[in-house]
């Protein structure tokens, strides 16, 4: 019997998911079971939010991604090869920003180039470049404490953005910066990474957010967390931010996952 | 402070009691209690006695070395029982213990193990002094933040660039208190235990004074010592204030 259309192949579907997860579980010491048999794929260029109720183990895959938590089991494949340590293809931008408070921004946004021993003019270059392009020029020589919140995420930013990796891996990155901050940087992120060409992975725990700047949104169940579901968004095709926020297919993905979600809340 | 109304000046606690002082040293003529000015003046003199530089070298050479030795013991030992949870159990106790022990009492022992002479005063310096600097490096690598850890590590940091470029800089400021405090037990130990040896540097001196009634020279010499002390730790204190602004927003 003649096969059908041939069903993608298993090098062309790791071409196009640069990260893939395969039956991801994590139990902690004490048995807590934060994860159980996540399996997923995050396409090349794409921004992926992992979305869910606080406890449900976003922030614990994350980091199981970047290789600073050990699975349970199962395996993470960057471009197609297993990964358990963290790796230069692999950038982090942490949620309590995690900037070095006696180092000045430039050293902050160069430090991952630091570590790798490129020369100090070369990677000072580098990181005045992401400095200007997150739009902190004029502030280099600052210390991270007499920055704002937002400013001091946009360091954080910069950060990964200097050791040009292909993923970026945020952890809840705008939850400690004030709302009209926020909005103004996910306009500014979203523009940021249409030139960049990176693929990220984006923890949140707003719903409106991760419409907003995910191409695809995965749902996580209560802890233990388990793949819900995968919502394909791509609303910025949309037009301009204003636009975007008045529209009524944002405002429906928005309100389908608040009712996915609502009934993980007691 | 304020009093009736007006502001008095920082000096003025001091002034107070040196005048107290010297009223009781001139009113009563007690032997132990020479008028103060009287105390400046030998003060001054002391300073220009071969003798009291001789005991002033020796004795900062003991205490330079056991200072040294319990600072470049001490700090690793702190990082390593705040970074593993095994030595802290091993040792943690002890720490605990002998932070707070009259260490005093093991001087004589010291004497018979080291000899009456510069080493058994290098060790009570270096014993009075490590375990505060034991005690506040652990407490300090404890606190640095898991998350500034992390991204080292994310980075691509090596373990010996995670310790020499985040963790001891990030420890600094309690690093640097117990360095203080260090110093400032480092100069009871080199005294207690000069006074015990009592035939090196300024012990000698202590003995020598006190056994001849000679108090304008002891109270000049006790004055000298708790300025130089003080002194020490002032100007750690100044560096520590350096360093706390830089590391001041630790989160």
């Amino acid at each position: 019997m003649a096969a059908g259309p041939s069903p993608p192949t298993e090098a062309a579907s790791a071409r196009a998911d640069i990260v893939r997860v395969q039956g991801i579980s994590k139990v902690y010491e004490g048995g807590i079971q934060a994860l159980d048999g996540i399996d997923l794929a995050f396409p090349e260029g794409k921004l992926t939010s992992l979305l869910g109720p606080s406890g449900c183990g976003k922030t614990t895959l994350l980091k199981i991604i970047a290789g600073l938590l050990e699975a349970s089991a199962g395996d993470v494949f960057v471009h197609g090869s297993k990964v358990s340590t963290p790796g230069p293809e692999r950038a982090f931008v942490f949620q309590d920003f995690a900037l070095i408070p006696w180092s000045t921004v430039l050293r902050n946004v160069a430090f991952g180039l630091e570590l790798r021993g490129v020369g100090k003019n070369e990677r000072n270059d580098v990181a005045r470049k992401y400095i200007a392009e997150v739009g902190l020029s004029g502030f280099e020589d600052r210390y991270p404490h007499e920055l704002s919140g937002g400013m001091r995420q946009r360091v954080g930013l910069a950060r990964a953005l200097a050791v040009n990796a292909d993923v970026l891996l945020m952890d809840e990155p705008f939850s400690a910066v004030d709302e009209q901050t926020r909005r103004k940087f996910q306009e500014d992120l979203i523009a940021l990474l249409d030139n960049e060409k990176k693929t990220v992975i984006f923890v949140t725990h707003s719903i409106e957010e991760a419409v907003y700047v995910s191409n695809q949104v995965v749902l996580l169940s209560r802890r233990p967390g388990r793949v819900a579901r995968v919502i394909r968004t791509d609303i910025r095709s949309v037009g301009t931010p204003d636009e975007i926020r008045r529209d009524k297919r944002y405002l429906d993905t928005v309100e389908e996952i608040w009712q996915m979600l609502r009934q993980y809340l007691t | 402070m304020k009093l009736f109304g007006r502001r008095i000046p920082m000096m003025f606690s001091l002034v107070f009691w040196c005048v107290v002082w010297e009223i009781v040293g001139r009113t009563q003529d007690i032997l132990l209690v020479p008028p103060f000015t009287h105390v400046l003046v030998a003060c001054e003199e002391l300073l220009r006695t071969p003798k009291f530089l001789d005991a002033v070298v020796i004795t900062l050479k003991a205490f330079g070395a056991g200072m040294a030795l319990a600072i470049a013991i001490g700090i690793p030992l702190g990082v390593l029982m705040g970074r593993v949870e095994a030595a802290n159990r091993l040792l943690g106790m002890w720490v605990n213990v002998f932070v707070s022990a009259p260490l005093t009492a093991l001087v004589p022992i010291l004497m018979i193990l080291f000899g009456l002479g510069q080493a058994t005063i290098i060790v009570t310096v270096f014993l009075f002094a490590v375990w505060i600097i034991v005690l506040d490096t652990y407490a300090g690598v404890r606190h640095v933040s898991p998350s500034l850890l992390e991204m080292g590590r994310s980075f691509g940091a090596t373990r010996w660039q995670l310790y020499t470029r985040l963790l001891v800089w990030a420890a600094l400021p309690e690093i640097l208190a117990g360095v203080r405090l260090g110093l400032i037990r480092g100069v009871k130990g080199m005294v207690i235990g000069q006074l015990l040896v009592a035939i090196v540097g300024l012990g000698e001196l202590f003995e020598l004074y006190s056994r001849n009634f000679l108090m304008e020279e002891f109270w000049a010499l006790t004055i000298l010592l708790f300025g130089f002390a003080l002194g020490l730790a002032e100007l750690i204190g100044l560096v520590e204030r350096r360093v706390e602004f830089y590391a001041g927003t630790r989160s």
